[in-house]
């Protein structure tokens, strides 16, 4: 008789750890290929899960094999018309006559690239892997889900796996001491009084009655919980909306920000954004005006940091905070705008920043913009600058910016 | 009315299958089985969704593996292709252990679930069990455990040594794996704990042999070394065709636990050393018995004509040999072959006409129970076809062989199905399953163990085919397990040595 099991409830996932495996393994080739990927989508697509290819000999595993080439004889089914002796031309390219053995050519099928698809978290990870803030630090107390343990002396009272025995015994000791002692004195005595042995030996019982461990005796090792400093962090987005900002570079503009945006929600729990966009005068917007509203007019650059500021010492002022700003634009900017802002920005912004980093989208690569011209003074170990040209630029110029500094 | 009475009514109507229906079926299979005198393990049939069917796929086959990324590939391979639609999953996967494990998928029908009991269960599990290589290659009641010992090692010398070192023997070792069975020696049956008591003691013993104090003794003076010089041989004095079983026991840069490993590698090699070799004789087997039970359950009733043509419509599937000119040809199907094959032996015994008298006379007419279970206890695919594959048969298949001669132009047809060339075609046909046309001929020549340590390896060249280009790839790896160079040589009989591969390891 045999025995039937139902098994469909068991772990489905039996291959998680192989199929981790294999993603690591191939982890530069697959960032290569989400890099691609993701030049290709349409903003709003960029966060999910997808098909990525590897190329079929990065992944083959060799094996000693016999080739093409050599002497041969091969025995086919289906003969129609061939008799013995025939002379029949070789197939071009291969195909038919090639292997006889069944479940010889398996591995090919006609595909350059092994394509699977990787689900939402496999893919951002890979996206993200090794970007990080720089510079943050853990300067706040509370609001915090992260703790520590921290001994703190002992307590009469806690779990036998925190039992201290040489405190506990210790006391144990103590006691003893304590009770003994005065009894013992008083048996000497007797005894050299020459008492009645009744009573000698009253005493004594009395003296041995005292426990050798009691339980006022025991201590326990005392562990307090607390609360772990944390890094509290916002990050500024300034995007140039004004009228020479093109839709093509208005997409590029977008595109960093949105990649901005998701590895800053995937990777920081606690980070506030600030979303600025500014034409000839700057605004604060949500999310969804920033990322979609089709607003445009002329361009003060100085407007944006000017708001940035007062934000600033509106909601972020103290040491609590790790400030963060990212400004795109096309680097266009009028009269003495750029000069004031490159002012504005070195002087009173980047001191209060850990990092602040400008992209531009120039009309051509070799022409130096007015803004970007004034910024490119600037000396300053927080302050970064690149230029995007292409879609494909903008995810290599994030991971630039924001690639983790070795250990 | 007498033959009314007598047909039993219908198991059960309908695609629609319960645990009940399950057992019930495995009952009367299995009784039907035991008439027809089939041996097998108990079976343990395991009922699985198609995700864990995907699971069991990559693992090669085995309820349980160690982790590596290649089966991460095969299991991301068989998803996406699933997904895709561009395959459908096996009906089903038997796993040849004691207890024969064979597992069912929940999305197909009653009928299709006898159709797997009737092939995997009894098909092929009386093959496992009563088949000489099977016997003498593996052994079905430890494999499970030995695999369960297996992963755990593994996962123990990642925590030790980090994934990387692990995987790279891991990947070395893969690459070598058809060359990891020793084809003239029979092995020695494994247990787990056996194993585990073995690769203990082995590493207690070179323990226990280390003292650091023999590294301080002064060196051999020049007389021993001379001494040494003349005792210098070949080694190892005949070549060896086992090379993962030569380097875990020569290498001279090893770890303990990496000799561990390759010998997990070459246990596994040897367990699927006799499927390589009896796909045909497997596949035919069990195709011949779902077909044969089948069919008696229906003479007798317990099924339905709908059942039935369920099961037909799915088995004349399995069975198609399209031609060598048809867009889905991929070769000889070794299903059609082995089923027919099996059917047409039973047809030489039962009704043999004046041919198969002349072609068989030893079993024609004999009792055909007992003709095939000779066949499939005592042969391979190599040597079933030579002995069995009669005229009418190549007749049906209209085989015909094709000689490949690179220095000509064309083509030449050696034989086709007529009286002069059924020897020829059976002949070239058995020769097809020869281990040696599809696994290449490499065997250890020399370790220069008084030398530079390196290997030499000779791949002997058959009628001028040569080695892929992967050859290299795979002597890189060798490298890396043996740490000095290693040599190919390739060899032909006519020209001696034509050419030489060489390899440094990676350090």
């Amino acid at each position: 008789m045999s025995m039937i099991i139902d098994r469909r409830l068991n772990d489905r996932n039996k291959n998680a750890t192989n199929r981790q495996r294999f993603i690591r393994r191939y982890k530069a080739q697959l960032k290569r290929a989400v890099a691609d990927v993701v030049a290709e989508r349409s903003i709003t697509d960029i966060g999910r899960g997808g098909e990525v290819g590897i190329p079929v000999k990065d992944i083959t595993e060799p094996r000693f094999r016999i080739g093409r080439g050599g002497d041969r004889e091969m025995v086919h089914p289906g003969n129609k018309e061939f008799t013995k002796g025939d002379l029949i031309a070789r197939p071009q390219g291969g195909g038919g006559g090639g292997s006889g053995q069944g479940g010889g050519g398996d591995g090919g099928d006609g595909q350059d690239n092994f394509m699977f698809t990787l689900s939402k978290e496999e893919f951002m990870n890979l996206f993200f892997d090794d970007l990080e803030l720089p510079r943050l630090a853990r300067n706040v107390l509370g609001d915090s889900k992260q703790f520590k343990y921290r001994r703190a002396g002992y307590t009469p009272s806690g779990v036998p796996a925190n039992l201290s025995v040489p405190r506990s015994l210790k006391n144990a000791m103590a006691r003893r001491l304590a009770l003994q002692s005065p009894l013992k004195r008083e048996l000497r005595e007797l005894e050299q009084s020459g008492a009645p042995a009744e009573e000698i030996d009253a005493l004594k019982s009395r003296i041995e009655r005292v426990p050798f461990l009691d339980e006022y005796d025991l201590r326990f090792r005392h562990r307090v919980k607390e609360p772990k400093p944390i890094s509290r962090a916002v990050m500024f987005c300034l995007m140039d909306v004004s009228a020479s900002m093109s839709e093509q570079k208005k997409d590029l503009a977008k595109r960093f920000f949105t990649l901005l945006y998701m590895f800053l929600s995937r990777k920081y729990e606690q980070v506030d954004l600030v979303f600025i966009r500014h034409t000839s005068n700057a605004e604060e917007v949500d999310e969804e005006a920033f990322f979609h509203d089709p607003q445009t007019g002329g361009t003060v650059v100085m407007s944006a940091l000017n708001l940035m500021m007062e934000i600033i010492e509106e909601r972020y002022s103290g040491n609590d905070w790790n400030i963060y700003g990212s400004q795109v634009s096309d680097g266009d900017a009028f009269g003495s705008d750029p000069q004031r802002s490159c002012a504005r920005l070195s002087r009173d912004i980047l001191p209060l920043c850990r990092y602040f980093s400008y992209v531009e989208v120039p009309d051509s690569p070799s022409s130096i913009t007015p803004l970007g011209g004034a910024y490119s003074q600037i000396q300053n170990v927080n302050f970064a600058m690149k230029t995007v040209m292409h879609r494909g630029d903008v995810y290599p110029v994030l991971r630039d910016l924001f690639q983790k500094e070795a250990a | 009315m007498s033959s009314v009475e007598q047909r039993a009514a219908p198991l059960s109507r309908g695609g629609d299958w319960t645990f009940e229906l399950l057992q019930e079926y495995d009952y009367e299979i299995g009784k039907i089985a035991k008439e027809f005198g089939l041996d097998t393990y108990p079976n343990q049939i395991e009922v699985i969704s198609s995700e864990q069917m995907l699971d069991a796929y990559a693992s090669v086959g085995l309820p349980i593996s160690y982790t590596h990324w290649s089966y991460g590939k095969e299991f991301i391979r068989n998803e996406e292709g699933y997904r895709r639609g561009m395959r459908g999953l096996a009906y089903e996967l038997v796993i040849n252990s004691d207890p024969c494990i064979a597992y069912l998928m929940e999305d197909n029908s009653m009928p299709m679930q006898a159709l797997v009991i009737a092939h995997a269960c009894f098909g092929h599990n009386s093959f496992f069990k009563g088949n000489y290589l099977f016997k003498q290659w593996t052994s079905a009641d430890a494999i499970v455990d030995y695999m369960v010992f297996a992963r755990k090692y593994i996962f123990e010398c990642e925590q030790k040594f980090g994934i990387d070192k692990v995987e790279e023997t891991l990947d070395a070792c893969h690459a070598l794996m058809d060359h990891g069975v020793d084809r003239f020696h029979r092995p020695s049956p494994l247990s787990a704990y056996e194993e585990l008591q073995r690769q203990h003691d082995r590493a207690e013993h070179a323990r226990m042999q280390f003292d650091d104090i023999w590294r301080t003794l002064p060196r051999q003076d020049k007389g021993g070394a001379k001494e040494h010089k003349v005792k210098k041989a070949v080694f190892p004095p005949e070549p060896q065709e086992n090379l993962l079983y030569f380097i875990e026991k020569y290498s001279p840069t090893l770890e303990t636990w990496q000799r561990e490993i390759v010998r997990i590698v070459r246990k596994l090699a040897q367990y699927f050393y006799p499927q390589g070799l009896t796909k045909v004789m497997n596949e035919g087997w069990a195709t011949f018995w779902h077909y044969t039970l089948l069919n008696t359950m229906y003479d007798r009733g317990l099924v339905d004509d709908g059942f039935m043509f369920e099961v037909l419509q799915s088995h004349t599937n399995v069975v198609m040999q399209p031609g060598f000119d048809h867009p889905g040809y991929s070769g000889i199907n070794p299903y059609a072959l082995g089923f027919n094959m099996m059917r047409d032996i039973r047809r030489i015994c039962e009704n043999p006409d004046d041919e198969d008298r002349a072609w068989f006379p030893d079993i024609a007419g004999s009792d055909w129970r007992e003709t095939l279970d000779f066949a499939m206890r005592n042969y391979k695919d190599e040597s079933f076809i030579a002995q069995y594959l009669s005229p009418k048969l190549i007749r049906e298949f209209h085989l015909f062989a094709i000689a490949d001669i690179q220095k000509d132009e064309h083509l030449r047809v050696a034989a086709i199905h007529d009286d002069e060339g059924y020897r020829e075609v059976r002949r070239m046909l058995s020769r097809q399953y020869n281990r040696d046309v599809l696994v290449p001929d490499i065997q250890i020549q020399r370790y220069e163990h008084m030398g530079d340590r390196s290997l030499v390896l000779r791949y002997q060249r058959l009628h001028d085919r040569p080695l892929t280009e992967d050859a290299r790839e795979v002597l890189k790896h060798l490298s890396t397990l043996w740490g000095f160079k290693v040599t190919m040589e390739i060899f032909d009989d006519k020209e001696g040595v034509v050419d030489q591969i060489e390899v440094l390891p990676a350090r």
